[in-house]
């Protein structure tokens, strides 16, 4: 076990320095104009470009520049260009929000797609397993960027039952907290209740095939015992592995869209804006915020995975 | 054996309808099981001798299934039973071990649990601990060693004949009447084979445990079974004991099937025999008998399918379905070359 964490955590370092390497080669090397022009503005005096040039150091070489950035990173003195604000605190400013909007999503996806898929598989070939096919195969054919407006149209501007955007603080108050996301959580789960509700019903049926489903009603168990101990236990496996995979990947960036429309001032929001300015700083910052997380979550669902198929064990070499 | 039977097995059929058309998987299977007797039900795959099994167990009900005649367990009728009633039957009257060891455990949970689980379903007031104490004691009845640390192990743990050792001890943890064994040793090394009939010959002295052995193989047939029936394309086509199989088959069928055994009392063939041909499509089955394509003694009188009746004189538990006379079978079976042991034992039953 230590073996194998000490493993993952080189593992995830180098995933990190690959990152920071890749973000940082295509920001300096594809847009083939001196950042210092670009931040001077258009009718800018050489002498102002020369001058922004030394002070950010974009007159240095490639890797003193890669260099002075990483360590900025780790002492978080890395700065945004325009208006000078530390990096590290918009990303902790913008946690709250984000994990807000991402567990909640998470959750309501998690527990209706597996509920949904459940009750498609018990009931395969009858008509609410073709009701359930029908409304997750429209979920997973929405998009957000359609979904999100309707939503908003519909809930905020017509019928006026929930807010339209914005995010307000847990402490400040739980009951607005509560309004303000549950659009947002609705945007964000949609497609993926109809993806996992899907993936769980065919993993069932899989799994009803096999034999040691078979032994479990030849030793007398109840149907219901037989499915949920035997059928669904071994087909939630590849789902967990799943949801760890888009669980990290969500909160990585792809709430990007849904915070956007919903002005949630998370760090997608964040990241919309840094990519709008092409600032180098923050762009990094998000990057390697959300290349973590996705690190982090592979490494948890390995974990996980052990834990629920004790045929995979960590960290030992294959016996068998 | 004149004592009511504690199996009985009336007419029965069992139909999946399909896209193509109805399958008739068992077409009119009957036979009674007694007390501590061995019945082995023989035939290649698709002959429906696994589907007879699995409707007894009420295994094979389903919207696609069509159910006819009776399953009688000590004189009730099981077709007619609710499917509760046929679930706490299940494990608890007749225990089913099945073909595939490596596959018939679930994987994620250790092989102990597996077995309280299949104790507490029945007994529910059954204290934890309790069951799994009765777990060891039946790994130590079949033979598991180190039981107490075993039962803490998953499956794959286990080598396969150790599985089927836990199969087996999770199909006695009721003390069922009945063990219905599904192919128990295909799966297994020829070694492990021997020591598994072994066990299940031994469990059905000890416990007087009425046992029926599924499979295709005749050589497992010979070690422990009392009785025999062989089953081709749904239906059987012979029937009888032991010996009336073994030394006097009647059915061109069971022929073949004695005939591919490899014998260590002959000299060895250059090649094994085997039956011509494959099993007919259930779908589509040639009239008359079932096996004509595939039988060399095929006469004009084969275009009608012949009831299943004892043709053997003096031999009334001895049944078969085939239109050729005992001796003319008994001068055929010679040709093709010395199938069934020589010399029927007359007068040695006693």
């Amino acid at each position: 076990m230590t073996q194998f964490i000490v493993r993952r955590l080189m593992g995830m370092a180098a995933v990190l320095f690959a990152v920071s390497v890749i973000v940082f080669v295509v920001f300096m090397v594809v847009p083939k104009q001196n950042p210092a022009q670009t931040l001077a503005g258009k009718n800018a005096t050489p002498l102002l470009v020369k001058s922004i040039e030394e002070e950010w150091g974009f007159d240095e070489s490639l890797p003193v520049q890669y260099g002075t950035m990483m360590k900025k990173v780790f002492t978080g003195e890395l700065t945004s260009y325009k208006p000078r604000l530390p990096v590290s605190d918009r990303i902790i400013e913008g946690i709250p929000a984000t994990f807000s909007l991402t567990i909640g999503a998470a959750a309501i996806w998690l527990f209706f797609g597996l509920l949904l898929g459940y009750l498609s598989a018990i009931r395969a070939g009858g008509w609410l397993d073709r009701v359930l096919t029908g409304v997750s195969i429209a979920g997973i054919s929405l998009p957000v960027f359609l979904l999100a407006p309707v939503l908003i149209y519909v809930f905020a501007n017509k019928l006026e039952i929930f807010p339209n955007g914005q995010y307000v603080e847990f402490g400040e108050d739980p009951v607005e907290w509560l309004k303000h996301l549950i659009l947002p959580w609705i945007t964000l789960a949609v497609l993926s209740i109809g993806f996992y509700s899907r993936v769980l019903r065919s993993n069932m049926l899989d799994v009803m095939n096999e034999d040691y489903v078979r032994t479990a009603r030849a030793k007398g168990l109840s149907e219901r015992q037989v499915m949920t101990r035997h059928v669904l236990r071994n087909s939630l496996i590849p789902v967990i592995t799943l949801f760890g995979l888009d669980f990290g990947a969500t909160i990585a960036g792809t709430a990007i869209i849904t915070e956007v429309i919903f002005s949630i001032d998370g760090i997608g929001n964040y990241a919309a804006e840094a990519v709008a300015k092409f600032e180098l700083p923050p762009i990094m910052g998000v990057a390697l915020y959300g290349a973590f997380f996705v690190v982090l979550m592979n490494t948890i669902v390995d974990i996980v995975y052990a834990y629920l198929d004790p045929r995979v064990r960590l960290g030992e070499t294959a016996a068998e | 054996m004149s004592s009511a039977p504690l199996l009985s097995v009336a007419g029965l059929r069992v139909g999946f309808a399909t896209e193509d058309g109805i399958i008739q998987a068992v077409d009119g299977v009957s036979f009674d099981l007694q007390p501590g007797e061995v019945l082995a039900i023989v035939g290649e795959s698709g002959s429906g001798k696994s589907v007879t099994a699995q409707t007894m167990l009420g295994l094979t009900r389903a919207n696609n299934a069509r159910i006819e005649g009776s399953v009688a367990l000590a004189g009730e009728d099981l077709t007619a039973a609710s499917d509760e009633e046929m679930r706490r039957l299940r494990g608890e009257r007749i225990a089913m071990v099945f073909q595939d060891p490596m596959t018939s455990f679930n994987p994620v949970y250790r092989i102990g649990s597996q077995i309280v689980e299949a104790i507490r379903a029945h007994r529910p007031d059954t204290s934890k601990g309790q069951a799994e104490e009765r777990v060891v004691e039946l790994f130590e009845a079949v033979g598991i060693p180190n039981a107490e640390q075993r039962v803490d192990d998953y499956p794959h743990e286990f080598s396969g004949g150790m599985r089927q050792r836990a199969m087996i001890a999770m199909a006695l943890a009721l003390e069922p009447e009945v063990l219905i064994a599904d192919e128990p040793t295909t799966a297994l090394d020829v070694t492990i084979q021997a020591q598994i009939l072994d066990l299940l010959g031994d469990l059905n002295r000890e416990r007087n445990l009425a046992t029926i052995l599924i499979t295709h193989d005749l050589g497992v047939v010979a070690e422990v079974a009392d009785r025999v029936l062989v089953m081709y394309a749904g239906k059987v086509v012979e029937e009888g004991t032991l010996d009336e199989i073994f030394y006097d088959p009647q059915h061109p069928y069971t022929w073949g099937l004695l005939g591919s055994l490899t014998r260590i009392d002959r000299p060895r063939p250059h090649r094994l025999p085997q039956i011509a041909g494959s099993p007919p499509s259930l779908l589509d089955l040639p009239e008359g008998c079932p096996f004509r394509p595939r039988c060399p003694h095929e006469f004009s009188k084969c275009s009608q399918y012949p009831g299943l009746e004892a043709r053997v004189p003096d031999s009334p538990s001895h049944r078969d379905r085939c239109w050729l006379g005992p001796e003319e079978k008994r001068e055929k079976r010679l040709v093709e070359g010395q199938i069934g042991l020589e010399a029927p034992r007359q007068g040695q039953q006693a």
